[in-house]
This record gives structure tokens, C-alpha cells and sequence, in this order.
């Protein structure tokens, strides 16, 4: 770097390097709680871009955008402003796993977080590329300089450079240095931050191609049609919601599998060619087809890109071939025989951290101020991203001010999980958010995530008081009708119990408490409507709500109760902090492999200790037991 | 996790009185359920430092012992806990059967050192001892782990291994069933999981007997002969004994107490009580002896029960008959030398071994030891099968166990393959114990591993 050709700028409180989906959140949180904020992005045109599926939510996905939103983000308002089509996935599955996921119009789903970050109060956005991080003797980040060598000072800056750092792009044997989409790839960076001794890593993903509409013959496929009754993703959308597109599906066959064996020595993956590692849920149609051979046929889904454009996208022909090849087992699918190619599948290699060495705030343990969120700290997904910008935007800013900041827990949000996972545990292919990598999953629905995240939201600034009113009386209206259920009684009655075995439950030969009956698996609040003589009223716009969750409270409260009591177990060890500057190899008794780990990881608190792997229980006794000891050994504070 | 926790205090060796300690937030609560004070006192409501006699009662009220309660109240407490210990008689088995009733109501089992740990940790000690608690707990880790490295060739993790491999499986294919709802999974059916769920059943369950059957033919089949008196019980103990312990009489209720004796059978060692004769009595000392011999009857893994063939059956007969309900019992006919007054047809229904002999004649030692050896399955044994190590495993999957019954109870109920999932998670954790890996980790690599899902 030429120092001469720098030049000091502004001073902002926060920058936040990258505006994609962790971006964006990232920002807007920081400018929200008041802190002067600047967003950089390498192209004003693509922020909160969608460079792979135009859709958010899904399955745990649909989970993260519901708390982010009952946090205070932006994500949820956006897709419910932005949907093509909306769909509860796993309906009948149980309350755990429902999830909301919407097909998006990708423009302008752009459009409304571009005018979003621009309308906001204290939200500078700048179209420039961050080359450099500064740090003080303290190693606490002093400035950000860009590629003109323009230099800002800044008390906090979050990286949120997604799959843009050092990007290469795979076709076959075609390579090119690229952001997604095309898009420049941002460079500078990951040397400067090299050189501190942060480890990067080198992980890879990849996108299917888009295909245009008037190629497609819709007829030879499956439709797939939106809900009926729309929910939306965030809990202040009110008023009605409607679907404008349909999806569609198809199936591979085994013409399409021979292409891909004939050929896979042309994969830049098989070939040795990439270095990256790719991500085991979301693997390319020549993974799928060389790891599970004897699976007949795959499935497609075709999801229009938007309203004002004919691109389609391809759900699962994620694709690293040549094109020729691409193009070869495109034609053998029914339906896209004659499928015209507008943008390719390729595979993308990118830069990204190792998320062992942040704390749970996602500040880097040995650079106060510096923060990481989305791709670059291992996850793939937009709503991953987006969760991520928002605690670290929210962090950023309560460290500056001096505030403690927030550590979302397992235990209270897939937030809490997925950055616990992260930080604990570390990840060594791309992160996807599971329900199944929740143990906590039956307390952490998508249904009640304002009741989990809404008190924090108001706590730390982000959510307004009139909202936080509005909350504290939904849960009141819940909290009383569960209450009146648990005490009204209904009288055995030839209609009830007509509907009782109509239903395949037992008859009740006496009276029972409503809830008694809403606790049999058969039966649903709604059921219950005729023979519930006294059922308030509730405002309309809560209704379905306040329905909901009193009847999964009832019906799953055993379940409900005894994950509470294993969270609680949890929680106390959570309490048990441990001093910063331990050194693990000193600690008798543990096992090796615990000492290296502990010492790695750096957990806050024996809690976090006992989820690293190679941690065992006893280990966990050691660090009890030592605990107490230093406590004892510094006056018997604890 | 529960979080009181329980084990046997005293060496596992047969000795005079055994000790059961109970200690955490819920030790009142869990030794009230298990037992029942002479004087009705509860152990929530007894102060610090004061004692109470009583039976230890199973699930199902069943009388397993009679010991002393003592009551310990945080902090003046070994561990510094609320603490209760139970001093009950000294037999191996039954101690073990007391400690699992403990665990059955809510405890959990202590690991290594356990007690001392939370003892140190609750400020009861000082730093100088903290050094030996380390030490007792990495010894405690270092045996488990000695253990489990050798089971890793061996054919017990074999056999749980397969256990392992089919909730992991199931447990698998129900999560990518949930957080894949696109993909072209198959659909999970009820009736498929519950098969499956019969099969670890059954296999947990065997695991668990086998870990008795062991035991017992360790330290041999706690065996009571009863019957009303003089039916030829003693006669029969001796024999068994083929001597001459007990007094033999033709006068009724001679055997006033339960008289004892450990005899070997073919493969098998018999703990063998002799017990008074069942009947309603005004003798102070038979009615003691009356009791010991119900109480016998309710610990004994394997029951000889006498019949007279020269007399028919009696309501005595009958009410015996009425206490062994659902219990390892062998009818044998004695007097086979007498006339038949018998109605034999009518112990086949109730009994599934029934055999005639003379208890006087020395050949009837073989027919007895064979009855006794078919009914225990001894031929069903293979020692070379893996068997659980000791009572922290049986503790494993035991709840393992409990956790798969209660998923098919629920899955049969209807309920949504959420809590089903849950559920069997739970026991998919309590199994991965024994091996020291997490449940949740393990299913999300089986969702990776088998199936083929991701955009």
C-alpha cells in the first residue's frame, strides 16, 4: 500500500464492510441505536442481492427471519413487502418444525433494502471497496481505508464480505476471479487481515443456472401453489396477503445421471481443481449423483426470479460442469428439453474466517471493535447472514457505549444456536441451520419468537414501545385464555362427542376442562368452537395468534416443561464465567485434548466449555472444581 | 439432566447394613416416594439430623426392605446438599434394587466422585483436599475409559452399537423428513417406527435382563421355597443342601424364621431361603417369620412353590398362589409317593413350570435342577455375549429404555413426530453416555451421511 496516497475522510462510530443480507442488517441496527454509521458495498446496485434461491425462510430459516424480526431487523418486513408466494412447510409435522418460506422477487426484494438503508437516520452508504483495516498499539481497530485510499476512522468495523473475498467462479475448466452474479470480488482485505494472524479459510458453494420462462413446457410439470391462508414472516405485517406465482416442479432421470457420469471428470470438484471446502446439505447435482448412486430420480423445483423478468431458477442443478455438459443434462429433464441457458451454474471459491476465534458477540477475541458476520464466518444462507449482522451491528455499538453486550443463548433463539455453534464449535464446511441442530427445538418455534425475542429487542433499543405494548398484551390475552381453558368445564353432550370420535378419540362420560380435551393430539382450538358457550373475543388482527399459542401451550406443555428444565440445567452453568487468560494446559487433571481445545476456543463460561467437542464430562468436573479453587484462592468471590 | 443425584455408599460387598445416599434439591421429594415411615413421618417435613424406621417400597407400593431413614438439611450436609441416606440390610441385590427404585423416581446415578465433588464445590472443604477430589474423578474417568476402550473391541459395544444404529437411523430419517420437507424423502410411517421401535425395545430390554441374569449367576438366584406348612419345604431345602440344616418336623410351622443356605446347581449358585409356612397365625414369633417370608417372596428372583399331592388344595394354597402373580415360580408337587388328591390341571394354569416329586427321594435333586434351570433360560446364556459392565450402565440404558417406551406410547396417542422426535433423542442421549457422544451431532452427520438433500 502507498501510504502517501492516503488521505483522512470522515470519522464514523461504526463501518460495516459489505452489504448483503449481514450487511444490511448490520447497519441499520448500528444507525438505528443511534451510532454514526457507514455501509460500504462494491456495487450500490446489488445490495441485499439474492445471488442464489430467490426465496427466504425454510425450514429453521423461516425460524431465524421470524426472530430477527421480533429482534428489531429488517429481513422479515422485507420479504412480507417483496413475496411472490408464501408457504407453511411441515404443516402437520408438529409445531417445532413449521416453517414459513417465501419465493421473493429478487429485484425488489433489492430495491426495498437499498431505499430502506438510504432512508435511514445515521446510515451513510458508500459504493467503495474496503483494501485495509487499521489497529491501534491495543490492537483495537482505529481506521478502515478503501481502494482510492480514502481513510476513516472508526471505533468499530464488521466484515460481512460473503462469498466477494478473493471470489473465484468455476465452469468446468473455465475459471475467473469474481463476486457472485459476475459482480467484482473484493481483494485487499483478506491479506491485511492476514497479517494480523487471523486465520482465513477457503470455502466453496454454488448456484444453479437460470433458465428462460418461454423455454420451459410448463405442461410436463408439477405445479406448486402457494397457502391459502397467508402467514407472514414479520409479526407487524397485518392485512391481507396474496400470492402471484406459482412453482414448479420436475425430476432428474437416469439419462441425466449417465450425462453427469460420463462427464465428471470435467467437474473442477472431481478433477481436483477446487480447493474449497463445499457444504455438505447443499451439494452440487453431480454430488448427489456420485454419493447416492442408487437414488433414481432428483427433484427440481422452477421458481421465477420476479414479476418483470423472465429468468427462472433452478432449485437443485447446482452445478460446477462445463457448459456444454451443463446444457446436455439440462435437455434430458421432461419439461426442459428445449430450457434455454441465460446464466450458468457455477461454483464459487471465497475467503472466509475461522468463527472459533470470535466470542459470541461475534467480536474477534484478540481485536476489540472488529467484528464477523454472514459467509465470512462460515454460514451459507441469507437469513444465517442476516441474524448474524444483527447481533454484531447491535454488539458493536453497545461496546462502544460501553454496555454489556448481548449474547443470545441455545436456549432462547436459533440465533443463540447458530452463532453458539459457530464460536463453539467451529465449522469446517459451509453452516445451514437446521431444526435438528436445536436440542431445545419444542420451546424455540417459529410461532412464539416474539415471546422469546421481543423483550430483548425493547431492552436493547430496537424495538419501539408502542410495538412492545402491543406484545406485553398479546401475551396477557394468551396468558388468560390458557387460563380460562384450564378452567372452564364442558359437559359430556351427544354433538361433542359425536365430534370426539369423529375425530378418532374417546368419548367423555363426565365433564372435563376444554383444556383436557385440547390436549388429546386430535383435537384443535377451533374444534372446541361450538362447545365453548363462553369464548372471548379478541382483537381480529390476534386472533389466529392467541389461538395458537394457547393450544400448543396446552398440548405440548409435558415436553414444553421438560426442555424448560434441561435449559435450566444449562443455565447454570452458563452462569459459571470463567476468567479470561486461563491457561488450560495448567490445569490438572484435564484430559489433553480438553486442554488444547479450552485453550483454542477460550469459552466464557463452563456452559459454552461442556459443548466443545473433546470436552468430556469429567473435563467439565476439572473446570468446576478449578473454578472454585481460583475463586477460594482470590478472597472467595464468585 | 437430572440434577439429584444417588449411589450406594457403602462397599459393594455383602456386609451387615448397606447405605443409600440421596443428595440435591429433589432428595426429599424422591425419598418420600420410596418410603413409607412407621410413624407416617415424610422426609420433607423431618429436621436436620433426625432419623425414621420404615419399608423402602417399589412403583407398585411393593415392600423391597426395611431400613432407617436419615435426614440430612442443606448445608449440614456431607455435600452440603439436602441429603438423605437409607440404611437398609446388607444383601448385594437388594441394596442395587433399592438404589434403581431411587433412580426410577427421579434421581440420577452419581458418577465418580460425585458426591465429594459437589461437597467441594459447596464450600464443605478446603483447598488442600480439592487435589484429591481431582484425583478421584480422573481415576473415575480413566476406568470408565479403560472400559470403554476395551468394549470398543468388544461385543457388548457391538450390541449397542446395533441399538445405537437403528435410533440413529430413525432419528435421522425423522429430522431430514423435517427440515427437508422438499426433498424427495419418504415419508415416514407410524407403523414403520414403531416396528422399529418394538425391535430396540426388545433388544434394550434384553440388554438389561442379561445385565441381571448376570449378576445373579454371579452372586447367585435369591430363591425362596415356599408353601403353606408342612408341605415339605424344609425337606425339600435339604434336599437341595443334601443335608441337614433345617429342622424337619411333621409338626406345622416349625421353621419359625427364614433359614438360609447357598447351594450350587449345575451352572448355577442358589442363595436358597427356607421359609416359614404361609398361614394366618396368633404366634407372635411364627407371624414375625410370616412377614420375613412375604418380604422374601417379593425380592426373590425365582420362587420353588411346594404343593401337597396327598391333600387337595386349600384356601392357604390359594392365597399363596394369589401373592406369586407375575412371578419366576416353579409349582412342585411333593409327596408323589402318596395317593394324588391333587388337582394338578389346576396349577398348570396358574404356574408355567410345574413338576412332581418326593422330596425324600435323592433323584429328585436332578429333576428340580433342571425345571430350575429352564425357567432362569440358563441355555439362552451366551458368555460370550456382550453384557453391561455395572449398575451406571444399566442406569444408561435403562433410561434409554424408559425414553423408548415413552416415544411408542406417545406416537401410538397420535402425537406429531416433533415430540416423538424428541423424545427419542432422549434415548439416543442416554445411550451415546455409555460411548461419551452428543445426540444432537450425531443426528445431524446421519442426516448428511445417508440422505441426499440440499439445493
Amino acid at each position: 500500500m502507498n501510504q502517501n496516497s492516503c488521505f483522512e475522510l470522515e470519522s464514523y462510530d461504526v463501518a460495516v464492510i459489505g452489504a448483503g443480507h449481514a450487511g444490511v442488517e448490520a447497519a441499520l441496527a448500528s444507525a438505528r441505536l443511534g451510532a454514526k454509521t457507514i455501509l460500504f458495498t462494491l456495487s450500490l446496485d446489488c445490495i441485499a442481492n439474492m445471488p442464489c434461491n430467490p426465496s427466504i425462510g425454510g425450514t429453521a430459516k423461516g425460524h431465524l427471519v421470524r426472530e430477527i424480526d421480533a429482534l428489531g431487523g429488517e429481513m422479515g418486513k422485507a420479504a412480507d413487502a417483496t413475496f411472490l408466494q408464501s408457504r407453511m412447510l411441515n404443516r402437520g409435522k408438529g409445531p417445532a418444525v413449521y416453517s414459513l418460506r417465501v419465493q421473493s422477487d429478487r429485484r425488489a426484494y433489492h430495491l426495498y433494502m437499498k431505499k430502506k438503508v438510504e432512508e435511514q437516520e445515521n446510515l451513510w452508504v458508500k459504493q467503495d471497496e474496503v483494501k485495509d483495516i487499521l489497529f491501534d498499539e491495543n490492537n483495537a481497530v482505529k481506521q478502515v481505508m478503501t481502494r482510492t485510499g480514502a481513510l476513516y476512522s472508526v471505533k468499530a468495523a464488521i466484515i460481512c464480505t460473503g462469498t466477494y473475498q478473493r471470489g473465484k467462479i468455476y465452469i468446468g475448466d473455465a475459471s475467473y476471479d469474481s463476486g457472485p452474479d459476475n459482480l467484482l470480488p473484493s481483494v485487499g482485505l483478506t491479506d491485511s487481515l492476514k497479517d494480523k494472524g487471523i486465520t482465513i479459510r477457503r470455502f466453496k458453494t454454488g448456484t444453479p443456472s437460470r433458465i428462460h420462462r418461454r423455454s420451459i413446457d410448463f405442461d410436463r410439470l408439477e405445479k406448486q401453489d402457494g397457502d391459502e391462508d397467508i402467514v407472514p414472516m414479520s409479526f407487524e405485517t397485518k392485512g391481507e396477503l396474496k400470492n402471484q406465482v406459482s412453482c414448479y416442479i420436475a425430476y432428474t432421470n437416469e439419462k441425466t445421471h449417465q450425462v453427469i457420469r460420463d462427464n465428471i471428470g470435467r467437474s473442477p470438484m472431481y478433477s481436483g481443481k477446487i480447493e474449497g471446502v463445499g457444504p455438505r446439505y447443499c451439494p452440487s447435482i453431480e454430488d448427489k449423483i456420485m454419493r447416492f448412486a442408487d437414488k433414481p430420480r432428483h427433484q427440481l423445483f422452477v421458481e421465477p426470479m420476479g414479476l418483470d423478468t423472465d429468468e427462472m431458477y433452478l432449485q437443485g442443478f447446482s452445478s460446477s460442469m462445463p457448459e456444454d455438459v451443463q446444457m446436455k443434462f439440462l435437455h434430458t429433464v421432461k419439461g426442459l428439453e428445449h430450457a434455454e441457458v441465460m446464466r450458468l451454474a457455477y461454483a464459487i471459491e471465497y475467503d472466509c474466517d475461522d468463527p472459533q476465534e470470535l466470542y459470541a458477540t461475534l467480536q474477534f477475541k484478540h481485536f476489540p471493535g472488529l467484528y464477523g458476520a454472514g459467509q465470512f464466518n462460515g454460514t451459507s444462507g441469507y437469513e444465517e447472514a442476516a441474524a448474524q449482522g444483527l447481533i454484531a451491528g447491535i454488539n458493536a455499538v453497545r461496546t462502544i457505549r460501553g454496555e454489556e453486550p448481548i449474547v443470545m443463548e441455545r436456549s432462547d433463539s436459533y440465533i443463540g444456536t447458530l452463532i453458539d455453534d459457530l464460536v463453539t464449535k467451529g465449522c469446517s464446511d459451509p453452516y445451514r441451520m437446521m431444526t435438528s441442530r436445536s436440542e431445545y427445538r419444542l420451546v424455540l418455534r417459529q410461532d412464539n419468537a416474539d415471546e422469546r425475542m421481543t423483550p430483548i429487542g425493547y431492552k436493547v433499543g430496537l424495538i419501539s414501545k408502542e410495538r412492545y405494548d402491543r406484545f406485553c398484551s398479546k401475551m396477557s390475552y394468551i396468558a388468560d385464555e390458557m387460563a380460562r381453558l384450564e378452567t372452564t368445564t364442558v359437559a359430556p353432550s351427544a354433538a361433542l362427542n359425536e365430534m370426539l370420535v369423529s375425530r378418532e378419540t374417546s368419548e367423555i362420560k363426565s365433564g372435563v376442562h376444554l383444556a383436557d380435551l385440547l390436549r388429546r393430539p386430535q383435537i384443535h382450538y377451533a374444534d372446541l368452537r361450538p362447545f365453548d358457550l363462553n369464548r372471548p373475543e379478541f382483537p381480529t388482527d390476534l386472533e389466529v395468534e392467541i389461538a395458537e399459542e394457547a393450544e400448543i401451550k396446552i398440548k405440548y406443555a409435558g415436553y414444553i416443561e421438560k426442555q424448560q428444565s434441561a435449559i435450566n440445567q444449562m443455565k447454570k452453568l452458563e452462569k459459571k464465567m470463567l476468567p479470561e487468560n486461563i491457561d488450560y494446559s495448567q490445569i490438572n487433571g484435564l484430559c489433553l485434548e480438553a486442554r488444547e481445545k479450552l485453550n483454542k476456543v477460550r469459552p466464557l463460561s463452563v456452559g459454552q466449555a461442556s459443548r466443545i467437542s473433546g470436552v468430556s464430562p469429567a473435563d467439565v468436573s476439572m473446570l468446576l472444581i478449578w473454578l472454585q479453587q481460583y475463586h477460594q484462592g482470590n478472597g472467595g468471590v464468585e | 439432566m437430572k440434577e439429584t443425584i444417588a449411589a450406594i455408599a457403602t462397599p459393594q460387598a455383602v456386609g451387615g447394613i448397606s447405605v443409600i445416599r440421596i443428595s440435591g434439591d429433589e432428595a426429599f421429594l424422591i425419598a418420600g416416594k420410596i418410603f413409607k415411615s412407621v410413624s407416617g413421618k415424610i422426609p420433607a417435613k423431618m429436621k436436620g439430623y433426625t432419623a425414621s424406621y420404615g419399608a423402602v417400597v417399589d412403583i407398585d407400593s411393593q415392600v423391597l426392605d426395611h431400613g432407617v431413614l436419615t435426614v440430612f438439611r442443606a448445608p449440614h450436609s456431607y455435600t452440603g446438599e439436602d441429603t438423605v441416606e437409607i440404611s437398609c440390610h446388607g444383601g448385594l441385590l437388594i441394596t442395587k434394587e433399592i438404589l434403581r427404585t431411587v433412580l426410577n423416581a427421579g434421581a440420577r446415578i452419581a458418577s465418580p466422585g460425585e458426591f465429594t465433588k459437589r461437597a467441594f464445590l459447596n464450600g464443605k472443604m478446603d483447598l488442600t483436599q480439592a487435589e484429591a477430589v481431582s484425583d478421584l474423578i480422573a481415576s473415575g474417568s480413566k476406568q470408565a475409559m479403560k472400559i470403554s476402550g476395551e468394549q470398543v473391541q468388544g461385543s457388548l459395544y457391538r450390541r449397542i452399537q446395533g441399538v445405537r444404529q437403528t435410533l440413529l437411523s430413525l432419528t435421522g430419517h425423522l429430522a431430514v423428513w423435517a427440515d427437508y420437507p422438499e426433498e424427495d424423502i419418504e415419508e415416514v410411517e407410524a407403523e414403520t417406527i414403531m416396528q422399529q421401535l418394538n425391535g430396540v425395545k426388545s433388544d434394550l430390554k434384553k440388554l438389561l435382563s442379561d445385565y441381571d441374569t448376570g449378576c445373579m449367576l454371579k452372586n447367585g438366584v435369591n430363591t425362596a421355597i415356599v408353601g403353606k406348612p408342612n408341605v415339605g419345604k424344609s425337606t425339600l431345602m435339604n434336599l437341595l443342601a443334601r443335608r441337614e440344616k433345617s429342622i424337619v418336623t411333621d409338626i406345622p410351622g416349625t421353621t419359625r424364621d427364614v433359614v438360609e443356605d447357598t447351594i450350587v446347581l449345575q451352572d448355577v449358585v442358589l442363595n436358597l431361603s427356607d421359609t416359614a409356612g404361609i398361614r394366618e397365625t396368633e404366634d407372635v414369633v411364627e407371624s414375625f417369620g410370616v412377614q420375613r417370608a412375604v418380604e422374601k417372596i417379593n425380592t426373590a428372583q425365582l420362587i420353588l412353590v411346594l404343593f401337597d399331592n396327598s391333600r387337595p388344595l386349600s384356601d392357604e394354597d390359594f392365597s399363596i398362589i394369589e401373592r406369586l402373580k407375575d412371578k419366576p415360580a416353579i409349582a412342585i408337587v411333593n409327596k408323589s409317593d402318596l395317593t394324588s388328591m391333587l388337582d394338578v390341571e389346576k396349577l398348570r394354569s396358574e404356574f408355567e413350570r410345574v413338576i412332581t416329586i418326593s422330596a425324600q427321594d435323592e433323584d429328585s435333586f436332578d429333576v428340580v435342577s433342571k425345571a430350575v434351570s429352564e425357567v432362569l433360560k440358563l441355555e439362552e446364556i451366551d458368555p460370550a455375549m456382550g453384557m453391561l459392565a455395572n449398575e451406571r450402565q444399566y442406569a444408561c440404558v435403562n433410561e434409554a429404555y424408559r425414553a423408548v417406551c415413552e416415544a411408542s406410547i406417545i406416537l401410538g396417542e397420535g402425537m406429531t413426530y416433533d415430540a416423538v422426535t424428541v423424545v427419542l433423542e432422549e434415548a439416543l442421549q442416554s445411550l451415546l453416555e455409555l460411548t461419551g457422544e452428543r445426540a444432537t451431532e450425531e443426528v445431524v452427520n446421519q442426516v448428511f451421511s445417508n440422505f441426499c438433500v440440499g439445493k
